[in-house]
């Protein structure tokens, strides 16, 4: 490739007069993150225009279907909270069903988010930029999904709110949570994870914020300047507005990373600190953080190609970006899928007889069919990631995205089930089954969900673009200089 | 923005947090006031349908909680004596006294006298009376002194922590035997005999329950 590296292969020429006076590394052309060479103001235009222009018709459709699904949900919550627990399918020796599942399920779509705005920021990758705000509104969402069914699961649903149950606060029962149980730790992980989630995304908007105050001000919109300029808090993008702002993120940045990784650590010691077999693994931690981050980037991918098409955003979230998410798709869809095996060969290298039997069980019994699912969704589908011609059909990836989704939930539904209802006990084995009211509380979630995003879409800027500007070709200062970088 | 909004909006971030500070704490020591059980409960003196003085007959004529809470030491259930214990006195003193006329009515019908609850454990919590006095817990430690109340009012909060205070401490709380009943006495270590309340714990296997299901069964 490079001519120097050619001639510094020890042949004689090189103490002749032919050898170079400097050696030139090859430049190797770096993707544009913004193509057709759009200016600032197209940026700027593209992005607020979702939120100034009328609302279209897809987005009331939309809507619509989304609020019908999540009445499955308020049904579901309401009957459970109005009869009890006992509506949902739990029964000895399966004491965790769905609710764990589903919880589990939408906790790990939130991680994506988490990655993209904080290791990736630290890591400088600049890709980020045009997928960040969405992922992390996807996040925030998805936590609050989650957070449903560790709430509702106590039935009495007040009581979680109560001090001392949840969280601990001094309270006129003299009693504190119990400190010693990863559940509780939940408690921490999950309230952090969503607390520095929103912080972040909010920090991030504030320029955007104040970029719609402005244009909703100079159309003459003054109730939504209004509205937008509360939340901007004043933005006037001086340099120390600047200054404070890039500081506050890069904090936040830094500490939302070890999140990415502790949150679904803490969530997989719910299961690995207990001594079921199945769920008793040392691996459980890097396995769950590893399964997160591929069922976000499927999440992510599944909302943003078809927004990417509705908005016409070819230009801003490019072939590239998808790339990049495949890959990483890709990768950590190898990881669970190693996980899976290396489970296995434990299982059998342990010599533990109850250990090995939890896995036979879990491939080629009862629940075979959902374990092949999920061998088949997450395995299998990720390696198809490999193919350029794959990545670059979109609705290809976008339907395997799908497929990513499926196959961690069920994940968690084999690991959650299949261990508990073949336990120590031949005599309480059993067979469970979800109840009308748990199919109901998690179809409606995607409701939930859906309607969170649609005002998301709808109401907030839709991508970052100030971020999206800096890592424009005509942002750098030292455009045409080969390797340069954006400086500021 | 000065267009947008006025000059004192660059107050409000400040103004925000202030007012979130303040309403937080008062809000929290409000709860703490009145939402616990040391005001909900403590101070209920229901007005009785016979206006029994405990005063009176426990206090100056010095009769015994168990004459009449008769199963209080066998039962985990210290029973309101029935109409035919206070007819054991009553037919002979005071019986023509208006104020007994809806005892009197009862004896004759049968049909119990309706007396107010005060104290009133929740249903999910498990609370045995016969366990407590026989192990030198006296009334008074949940009931207060009720041989000096005319009208009986509930006495103690009688929430989870009051009752953990004991469970965790019970050497504190416990007297001699004779003095259960003895509303006017002292635990042994306000006598300053905590050695002797040690021993005992100790000696009569005194192991008040902390975990959930000792009380919540």
């Amino acid at each position: 490739m490079s001519q120097a590296h050619s001639q510094s292969s020890g042949a004689p020429i090189l103490h002749g007069a032919g050898v170079l006076r400097e050696v030139e590394p090859a430049v190797l052309p770096r993707p544009k993150l913004v193509e057709n060479d759009r200016s600032f103001a197209w940026i700027t235009d593209k992005v607020m225009g979702i939120i100034e222009g009328p609302t279209p018709r897809w987005w009331w459709w939309s809507m619509a279907v989304a609020v019908f699904v999540a009445s499955f949900t308020v049904m579901g919550l309401a009957y459970l909270v109005s009869t009890g627990t006992g509506t949902w399918g739990l029964a000895n020796p399966v004491n965790w069903g769905w609710a764990i599942v589903n919880f589990v399920f939408w906790i790990g779509i939130g991680h994506a988010g988490t990655l993209i705005s904080a290791i990736l920021c630290l890591l400088r990758q600049k890709w980020r930029t045009s997928v960040n705000r969405a992922a992390e509104a996807m996040t925030i969402f998805a936590v609050v999904c989650a957070g449903l069914f560790p709430v509702f699961h106590t039935g009495r649903v007040w009581f979680a709110l109560y001090p001392g149950f949840l969280f601990p606060f001094p309270n006129s029962n003299g009693i504190w949570p119990n400190f010693h149980s990863p559940l509780e730790w939940d408690v921490f992980a999950i309230s952090t994870y969503g607390t520095v989630s929103a912080l972040f995304w909010y920090v991030g908007l504030l320029p955007d914020l104040a970029t719609a105050r402005d244009r909703f001000f100079v159309a003459g919109r003054m109730m939504r300047a209004k509205i937008y300029g509360f939340f901007a808090m004043g933005w006037r993008g001086s340099n120390r507005h600047w200054s404070n702002y890039e500081m506050a993120y890069l904090l936040l940045a830094g500490l939302s990373t070890p999140l990415v990784l502790s949150v679904h650590t803490i969530v997989s010691f719910d299961f690995a600190v207990s001594l079921v077999p199945g769920w008793h693994t040392t691996i459980f931690p890097p396995y769950f953080v590893a399964g997160a981050i591929f069922s976000g980037f499927g999440m992510v991918l599944t909302l943003m190609l078809p927004l990417r098409s509705i908005y016409r955003m070819n230009d801003l979230i490019t072939q590239y970006h998808i790339d990049c998410m495949c890959k990483i798709t890709l990768a950590t869809g190898t990881m669970v899928g190693y996980a899976y095996a290396m489970e296995f060969f434990i299982a059998w290298y342990s010599a533990n007889p109850f250990e090995g039997f939890a896995f036979i069980n879990r491939a080629f019994g009862h629940y075979a069919w959902a374990y092949w699912t999920m061998i088949s969704c997450n395995v299998i589908t990720p390696q198809l990631f490999w193919f350029r011609k794959v990545r670059e059909n979109t609705a290809l990836v976008w339907v395997l995205s799908i497929f990513v989704n499926v196959g961690m939930w069920f994940e968690r539904f084999v690991i959650t089930v299949t261990s508990l209802a073949r336990d120590f006990l031949p005599s309480s084995w059993g067979y469970y089954s979800p109840t009308v009211v748990d199919i109901f509380t998690y179809f409606g979630t995607f409701g939930v969900f859906s309607v969170l995003f649609l005002l998301f879409v709808r109401f907030v800027p839709l991508m970052a673009v100030a971020e999206i500007k800096a890592v424009t070709p005509q942002a750098d200062a030292h455009a045409g200089h080969g390797h340069g970088e954006a400086h500021h | 923005m000065s267009k947008i909004f006025p000059k004192s909006a660059n107050a409000l971030p400040l103004q925000i947090v202030l007012f979130l500070a303040v309403a937080g704490t008062v809000a929290t020591a409000a709860v703490t006031y009145w939402v616990t059980p040391k005001y909900t409960r403590v101070g209920y003196a229901p007005t009785q349908p016979v206006p029994f003085d405990h005063a009176l007959h426990a206090g100056q004529l010095g009769i015994n909680c168990v004459y009449c809470h008769t199963n209080v030491e066998k039962s985990e259930h210290s029973n309101v004596p029935s109409t035919s214990t206070c007819m054991a006195c009553h037919s002979i003193i005071k019986k023509d006294s208006p104020l007994l006329a809806p005892v009197r009515a009862s004896f004759e019908t049968g049909a119990p006298v309706p007396w107010v609850r005060i104290h009133k454990a929740p249903d999910y919590v498990y609370f045995n009376h016969a366990v407590h006095v026989n192990r030198g817990v006296s009334c008074v430690e949940c009931h207060g002194k009720v041989n000096e109340m005319q009208v009986v009012k509930h006495d103690q909060p009688q929430s989870m922590s009051w009752c953990l205070d004991c469970h965790r401490n019970p050497e504190l709380r416990i007297r001699d035997s004779k003095d259960v009943y003895n509303l006017d006495s002292e635990t042994l270590a306000a006598q300053g005999r905590l050695e002797e309340a040690i021993a005992r714990v100790h000696d009569w296997k005194i192991k008040p329950p902390q975990s959930c299901s000792g009380c919540h069964r």
